[in-house]
């Protein structure tokens, strides 16, 4: 990815695809998986290049927050505000990052991984 | 009427996917990358984080003209267990200035595994002494390098005064199967504190 620059030649700042916002709507986890629809990319194509790439990296196949930051080349925190109004937007779908919170449901979670590991 | 693209906020949530963490930590250059590229699905992937004035800790902007941001790499990967199951890989960056990343990434981890170097045991301290005080479960893993002293995993226990419940593994970073028994350490640990906290019996031995 080329690195834009402003007028004065200086590397735009980090924060200026999200016009300067840092605080993103809700604070997703970084192994939170999102993913995306045919139609939920179609409509992000409409959403400004940096949305739209996001939603490209999602399509067929849930990523989480890091593997979109890494993919894009964006920094975390840019891409955390980013994803964050997507899909507050609609325009990505936001899953569940280690729900588990109760004693069963941790259980469980913890028992799939164990088997999951196994099976490898 | 045709419905096949009818797509409305929400419909497409009912295959929630879940997605579980376990932290690859340690010192500077002790092999956590060739680790989560031992047993991960993709090459280990690279997410920066920048450090901004508001996020220095040590470092301090002002006495480096001309730099505003610092970026904090970490590196991770991905395994796909199921359709509705990703176990993430994560490492932790090396440098310990860098340790308010830490935070973050452990929030909602499974656990953790701490890789040691048997060549340079005391780099090990400062990541010990980081999971002592949080509330993960951890596993220390002796990563052997071709032509490291040999060490008996009771002598590394002891100069590392790692406590008796705290899980010691030797394991090759470089073999799949090694770093999947870690792992498996990882998790089986995780269970068993899980159930001692709610009051089971932990099994002797």
């Amino acid at each position: 990815m080329e690195p834009r620059r402003d007028p004065r030649g200086a590397l735009v700042r980090p924060y200026a695809v999200t016009r300067g916002r840092t605080e993103p709507l809700q604070n997703i986890a970084l192994e939170a998986v999102l993913s995306g629809t045919a139609t939920q990319v179609a409509e992000a194509r409409f959403a400004g290049h940096d949305k739209y790439r996001i939603a490209s990296v999602c399509e067929g196949r849930p990523q989480s927050l890091a593997e979109i930051a890494a993919y894009t080349r964006m920094p975390l925190g840019v891409t955390r505000v980013l994803v964050a109004d997507m899909v507050a937007e609609g325009l990505l779908t936001l899953h569940t990052a280690a729900p588990a919170t109760g004693f069963a449901a941790r259980m469980n979670l913890l028992g799939r991984v164990l088997s999951g590991l196994r099976e490898l | 009427m045709d419905f096949a693209n009818y797509d409305p906020a929400g419909a497409n949530r009912s295959r929630e996917i879940i997605s579980a963490k376990i932290v690859i930590a340690g010192g500077f250059g002790v092999g956590k990358t060739t680790m989560v590229g031992a047993i991960s699905e993709i090459q280990p992937l690279t997410t920066e984080a920048l450090m901004t004035a508001a996020g220095v800790g040590i470092d301090d902007p002002s006495k480096v003209p001309g730099k505003e941001t610092t970026t904090v790499a970490m590196d991770f990967g991905r395994i796909t267990m199921a359709e509705d199951l990703i176990l993430y890989l994560f490492g932790t960056p090396g440098q310990t200035r860098f340790w308010f990343m830490w935070d973050e990434i452990i929030r909602g981890a499974v656990g953790a595994a701490v890789l040691v170097d048997t060549r340079r045991i005391t780099d090990a301290f400062a990541p010990l002494d980081y999971f002592e005080n949080r509330n993960l479960p951890y596993v220390v893993a002796l990563n052997r390098f071709d032509g490291a002293p040999h060490y008996e995993v009771e002598e590394v226990r002891e100069a590392l005064a790692i406590s008796a419940d705290v899980p010691l593994v030797m394991c090759d970073a470089r073999q799949r199967e090694s770093v999947k028994q870690v792992l498996v350490t990882v998790v089986e640990h995780a269970m068993l504190r899980l159930q001692a906290e709610h009051g089971f019996a932990t099994p002797v031995g």
